[in-house]
């Protein structure tokens, strides 16, 4: 909750000392309110006056960080409830759960496929967040080992799994600076486990099976012993007791300012899960409500890059839909009498137009208009994609001085668009083309 | 340290409109047995602070002319049931389907441009194949979608069919032929709440009770477009829910048709090795898109794979609790 200036101004000296650098303590209160100003600059704020302004000033979900490098993740800091209402901001980590009883280099094989994945959408790298290493073996030394191995192999974010506060200890003691998220502090071992996370600065789960009452409090007891970056595991593990749980997280902490519950969640989806497609489903359901970890316990590409996909679509800006630039676009090196091809400046819509184009072979000239970042039927309906639009952008572009013949294909989508462009472009020969970017190869064969 | 948790409540005022689709030969019919849909006074699946009276339920999209340009994956997964309507909506009640989604494909001029005679008879054939309660959608051409549509809502009379999609330009004669023969229409508009909700209005202008109106908001497949969907089926949801009545309606979602010409469902040629599996990526590729749409409202989602009738029926059941 923000406070405002005046708010700030009773809880400041009101000697008008000038120390910070402003005239009086109400001008500096006006400074902080807008952020413009640090509280830090006022050498005699009483303590009890920052701790309020720290607990206003503070974000409703925490902004936690796992892992460290250029690798690390961040999430929380959420302000929402539904994308359309603003944005989600963190898009959840997506962690792999491998057990420390599998063969020392099958772990490491693993590990490195797991960090070696990567594959590109929309012009946006995706890649698997990290590992969840489960301390399945019940050794500490054979834990510490492959939390190692795993840091060495793949420098991303890990899980560290385990119960036991002996074995959490090893594999920190092996990985001092990785920050990993220590997973978890139950009310049994919150104490050690909370001084172990404190040490090395590393983010703790905490977990409680008694529903959200011991949740927050068990959160509150391990704050209290000076570990601020939490997250949370409702305990939960079937679809609708996880949606009630998760979905009352988020309110209390957006609508009520709850603090002892204004952290991110981690979710296991193999656990609510009886089938590798039905841990896709789970899955697919914590990355729409409100997970910021999720937990696979399957590594299958075939399920990843869906769920990856549906990360990236529900974690999408509404405001703003991913734009190419508009313009006249080269693809395989076009001579004057190759194809022209028009479409919108949605990103989306380009990257499947030219990845079809591209994958025909076929040199190909793509005048990209500027729809605002709007598809095609969107665009159309919007009128952001209108013969208008398109003749003013051939002539934009200088289409005619690169391309010997005067034909044009538009969308199938938008066929009925060709009459008014006839008008719009005298000369011109229109051409419906297909309504998939999926048919184009076979289009492309036949156009000449 | 005992913490007090006072977890905010919503009071919704609005209730989604509940509607029967198919009717036994008690209420005119032949249905085996009748759908039920609708009547949610909550956000999905959310029962802690209000009513979902009804799952949604899986239908499966059955086509009356082979689908030669669907994806391999598909063909050979149902084989040749896919040659007759009759013998694939069997099949597909066997697999599980709650409804029969039967598009009148060979209508298309640009198709086999087939007649109202030979609607009403597949329509026919369909409904004498199954138990279940059917949607028939016409080839989403405006002037054959009239006509067969028409002879499907006259063929079917009494069995309470769903007839699609009624468009703002091309609802009239849809709407008139569900009034003359006792069936239901969706309304379909594209990606857009206050659309939807114009439409709905038109449609109810010409006295079709809304209880009987289905809302298409026009699905996005997964990588293409879902998050507008999503978002927009939420914002439907959320101001049925807040009381506007003239968007209290069940949802309808074609997700295997848009989830199956995604180039990740479809091909396999070309692509890159950290895509996966190609049967499996297509399948996960329709259920996601069912997942994420059961949370932003779907109440009908019609797919295409036998295996995810069985896979979206279990995550209903889950999300319900059991």
């Amino acid at each position: 909750m923000a406070l405002s200036g005046l708010d700030i101004y009773k809880l400041l000296p009101k000697t008008n000392c000038k120390e910070c650098g402003f005239p009086t303590c109400l001008a500096f209160a006006m400074k902080l309110a807008q952020k413009q100003a640090e509280l830090s600059a006022c050498p005699y704020v009483s303590a009890e006056a920052k701790d309020k302004l720290a607990a206003a000033s503070a974000p409703p979900i925490r902004l936690v960080t796992i892992g460290s490098g250029d690798r690390k993740l961040e999430v929380g800091n959420e302000t929402v409830l539904f994308r359309h209402d603003k944005t989600f901001f963190h898009q959840p980590g997506l962690f792999i759960r491998v057990k420390d009883t599998l063969p020392a280099a099958e772990f490491a094989a693993m590990a490195e496929q797991i960090a070696a994945y990567e594959l590109e959408r929309v012009g946006i790298s995706m890649r698997v967040t990290g590992l969840a290493i489960e301390n399945a073996s019940g050794e500490d030394q054979t834990f510490a080992n492959c939390a190692a191995t795993a840091h060495a192999k793949t420098k991303s974010p890990l899980i560290l799994i385990s119960d036991r506060v002996s074995a959490i200890a090893a594999a920190l003691q092996k990985i001092p600076d990785a920050a990993p998220l220590i997973y978890a502090a139950t009310p049994q071992n919150a104490t050690e486990m909370a001084a172990l996370a404190a040490k090395h600065h590393s983010p703790l789960a905490v977990r409680a099976s008694d529903g959200l009452q011991g949740l927050a409090e068990l959160a509150q007891a391990v704050k209290d012993a000076g570990v601020e970056d939490l997250v949370l595991d409702p305990g939960a593990r079937d679809p609708h007791d996880s949606l009630v749980a998760m979905t009352q997280i988020r309110r209390l902490a957006l609508k009520s300012n709850f603090r002892p519950l204004g952290y991110p969640i981690i979710a296991f989806a193999g656990e609510g899960a009886s089938s590798k497609a039905e841990e896709a489903m789970v899955a697919a359901q914590y990355i729409a409500k409100y997970a910021g970890v999720v937990v696979l316990d399957h590594f299958d590409p075939a399920t990843v890059y869906p769920l990856l996909t549906l990360r990236q679509n529900i974690y999408t800006d509404p405001q703003k839909p991913i734009q190419v630039s508009p313009g006249l676009y080269e693809l395989s090196g076009p001579t004057a009498d190759s194809p022209l091809l028009v479409t919108t400046n949605f990103s989306l819509t380009y990257f499947s137009v030219a990845g079809e184009v591209e994958g025909s072979g076929r040199p190909t000239w793509l005048l990209i208009v500027d729809s605002e970042g709007m598809s095609v039927l969107t665009g159309w309906a919007a009128g952001k994609f209108d013969a208008e639009k398109i003749a003013k952008s051939v002539k934009q572009y200088g289409v005619a001085d690169k391309i010997s013949h005067k034909k044009i294909v538009i969308p199938g989508l938008v066929a009925t668009l060709s009459g008014e462009l006839e008008e719009e472009l005298p000369g011109w020969e229109i051409r419906v083309g297909p309504r998939e970017a999926i048919d184009i190869p076979a289009y492309l064969k036949t156009w000449n | 340290m005992p913490i007090s948790i006072d977890v905010p409540k919503e009071k919704w005022t609005g209730t989604i409109r509940e509607i029967t689709l198919g009717a036994t030969a008690a209420e005119g019919g032949t249905r085996t047995r009748v759908v039920k849909i609708g009547g949610e006074s909550t956000l999905p699946f959310l029962t802690f602070e209000g009513a979902m009276p009804n799952p949604p339920v899986v239908a499966i999209e059955v086509q009356d002319r082979y689908p030669a340009d669907w994806s391999p994956i598909l063909l050979d997964v149902w084989g040749d049931v896919l040659k007759d309507p009759a013998s694939w909506a069997k099949k597909a009640e066997e697999v599980g389907a709650d409804l029969i989604a039967l598009k009148l494909q060979s209508a298309h001029p640009e198709l086999d441009n087939t007649g109202a005679d030979h609607a009403a008879s597949t329509v026919k054939a369909v409904l004498a194949a199954t138990g279940i309660p059917v949607i028939v959608y016409g080839p989403g051409q405006a002037e054959k979608d009239n006509l067969v549509l028409v002879a499907a809502a006259e063929a079917a009379k009494g069995e309470r069919i769903a007839l699609g999609n009624c468009e703002d330009k091309n609802y009239r004669t849809i709407v008139a032929a569900a009034l003359a023969n006792s069936q239901l229409v969706i309304g379909k508009s594209p990606i857009d709440v206050n659309l939807a909700k114009q439409l709905n209005i038109l449609i109810s202008d010409m006295r079709l009770d809304l209880g009987r109106v289905l809302l298409d908001p026009t699905t996005g497949a997964l990588g293409y477009g879902i998050e507008y969907c999503y978002s927009v089926m939420e914002r439907l949801r959320l101001a049925a829910l807040g009381g506007d009545s003239m968007v209290q309606q069940p949802m309808i979602c074609t997700i295997g048709e848009e989830a199956w010409r995604a180039k990740e469902s479809k091909v396999n040629q070309g692509v890159p090795q950290a895509w996966g599996d190609w049967a499996e990526r297509g399948k996960r590729w329709e259920a996601l898109t069912a997942c994420a749409l059961l949370h932003s409202g779907a109440d009908i989602l019609v797919l295409r794979h036998p295996e995810n009738v069985t896979l979206v029926k279990q995550t209903v059941a889950a999300l319900f609790g059991h």
